[in-house]
């Protein structure tokens, strides 16, 4: 194994975010402190409680898994993205480094950064409201495994992408409603029968749902389903960066 | 001598169906500077791309120190330094860091001496804080350079090293590359500028349309395919050359005040003396006598022509 390219690579990554650490980690800890603003407060005020918590500590899990998905995805696919845009991409696929090992390091930078922004969120929640992790360990592995999961998924983005356009098309047309309609404000329980069911069909709902079970105990669905579903999304896009590289698919002629 | 690249019938067919190497074969001697000459759109970068792992081979096997460069990648990769056409850099980190990332990309523990030393060899090191987006082309160039460098690879490929360079930096750069073949660094250069390859080169390929037409020694090519002329200025132009003349193959030139021999420099008998003492003979006052050898550039073009 090239651990000094996948070092080399990684350090490189987290450099770009502690370059650009305003855009980075303090853009989402503020629009996450507003969203708490707006729903937990303003509206949350007059909403019961949810699951046996108030509104405000409800949607704690929700806003973190939005942001997470989202951040995941603009890192990963913006890492990758970049260099083949700049043109220095002829250094990483000349160099004596597997696939396995790019996707390791430029992901596990993405995962990292959503990581601590996703703890850094939380500790800022904890400002306007009064958290409870009740399954501290589980709420780590949804951390973990979503955000590897939508770095992959933001890898492949990057990797497809041959524009700007269409770098942001997936997070704002495909993703970001998605994160709205997975039960980030509110239980699909709530909803009628028909778009409950139609929401079982968003794999959103697992995550947000098994994130959520990990603070308060409660969920829409099975603690496992949501792990298995978050898996199933993990290795699906495993085969697809695989195929990608293997194939050179957008990379290699 | 095992040749360091050995290329062995090397096709390229692109996704569009353009042919871009046609059953190439090619071997580079170790410690060589090989020249890779070719008009645009010949094959070069393809070539090139392919040994270094930018572009998926076709049919054929390519080898680098002995393997092969699809099944031994990372032995093969660690041996190769790309110096690429376009000056492709990360703008926003500084010199020190982009050229250390590349060590650590190809596989090396980080070395902070040798990269203070490759950087002091380009003349590097006092920029090594700044930005690369700060710097100037010559100087993004010479990045590419220490990049390359930083792995200590046995082959580096420098792929039209001087393009967009001032005249001084070329030779700079020429000096520098002459330095790392004197250390056992084998070179591969491809350049639209033909004097850099009659400079620089020990042996000369040249391609066209995907086909390797010649591979030489560059001073075997240029004694055999060169041509030497003598050109014999006049006191008082000529009119015609004198029939007594014509057995020596004059041309008449400079409206008549040149003579132009055309000879063969390595042949026992060049015809000189006879041409001069004929000349005298018929009374022909001389001003002034040049010889001069034509150019790899003339081969090069002739070549193409030829093939044309």
């Amino acid at each position: 194994m090239n651990i000094h390219a996948v070092r080399a690579i990684y350090r490189f990554e987290m450099a770009r975010t502690f370059r650009t650490i305003l855009q980075s980690i303090v853009s989402p800890v503020i629009s996450t402190a507003l969203y708490f603003v707006v729903f937990g407060a303003a509206i949350g005020s007059r909403i019961p409680e949810i699951g046996g918590v108030s509104y405000g500590a409800f949607i704690v899990p929700g806003l973190i898994m939005m942001s997470i998905l989202t951040l995941s995805i603009s890192n990963a696919s913006f890492g990758i993205y970049f260099p083949r845009f700049t043109g220095t991409i002829y250094e990483l696929l000349s160099a004596p480094v597997s696939h396995l090992e790019i996707v390791a390091a430029y992901v596990g930078a993405a995962a990292t950064k959503s990581v601590m922004i996703g703890l850094v969120i939380l500790a800022t929640a904890a400002l306007f409201v009064p958290l409870q992790i009740e399954h501290p360990l589980v709420m780590l592995l949804f951390l973990v495994l979503t955000s590897l999961s939508f770095s992959l998924f933001g890898f492949i983005i990057g990797i497809w992408a041959d524009g700007f356009e269409k770098l942001q098309i997936i997070p704002l047309l495909v993703v970001m409603p998605l994160a709205f309609l997975g039960g980030t404000f509110y239980s699909i329980e709530m909803l009628p029968p028909f778009w409950h069911v139609v929401s079982l069909f968003n794999p959103v709902v697992y995550l947000v749902s098994g994130f959520r079970w990990s603070f308060i105990g409660a969920a829409d669905v099975s603690v496992w389903t949501s792990l298995g579903m978050t898996v199933v999304f993990l290795l699906g896009c495993l085969a697809v960066t695989g195929w990608m590289f293997r194939t050179g698919y957008k990379l290699k002629n | 001598m095992q040749p360091i690249i050995s290329i062995s019938n090397l096709s390229k067919t692109y996704a569009n169906g353009f042919e871009a190497l046609k059953n190439v074969s090619l071997d580079v001697r170790k410690g060589e500077i090989f020249a890779l000459l070719g008009p645009n759109g010949a094959g070069k970068t393809t070539l090139i791309n392919i040994v270094c792992g930018l572009v998926n081979p076709g049919t054929g096997s390519v080898r680098v120190g002995g393997h092969d460069i699809v099944a031994d990648y990372r032995k093969t990769r660690s041996m190769i330094g790309l110096v690429p056409q376009e000056l492709s850099m990360d703008a926003f980190e500084t010199v020190f860091a982009t050229v250390s990332f590349s060590r650590g990309l190809f596989g090396k523990p980080s070395d902070p001496a040798h990269i203070e030393k490759v950087l002091r060899s380009l003349s590097l090191w006092d920029k090594r804080k700044d930005k690369v987006m700060t710097l100037s082309g010559g100087m993004k160039r010479r990045v590419l350079i220490a990049k390359a460098l930083a792995h200590e690879p046995e082959i580096l490929f420098l792929d039209e090293p001087t393009a967009g360079v001032d005249v001084e930096l070329r030779r700079e750069m020429w000096a520098m590359v002459r330095g790392l073949r004197d250390t056992g660094v084998t070179i591969i250069l491809t350049t639209h500028y033909i004097e850099e390859a009659q400079e620089m080169a020990d042996r000369v390929g040249i391609i066209s349309k995907g086909e390797i037409i010649l591979v030489e020694d560059k001073d075997v090519l240029m004694r055999t395919l060169g041509k030497k002329q003598l050109r014999i200025e006049l006191r008082e132009p000529l009119a015609a050359v004198p029939t007594s003349l014509t057995s020596h193959g004059l041309d008449l030139a400079e409206s008549g005040g040149m003579l132009v021999s055309t000879y063969d420099a390595s042949a026992d008998r060049t015809g000189i003396t006879a041409l001069f003492r004929d000349l005298a003979r018929e009374g022909i006052a001389i001003r002034d006598v040049e010889t001069r050898q034509s150019t790899l550039e003339e081969i090069f073009v002739g070549l193409l022509e030829e093939r044309a």
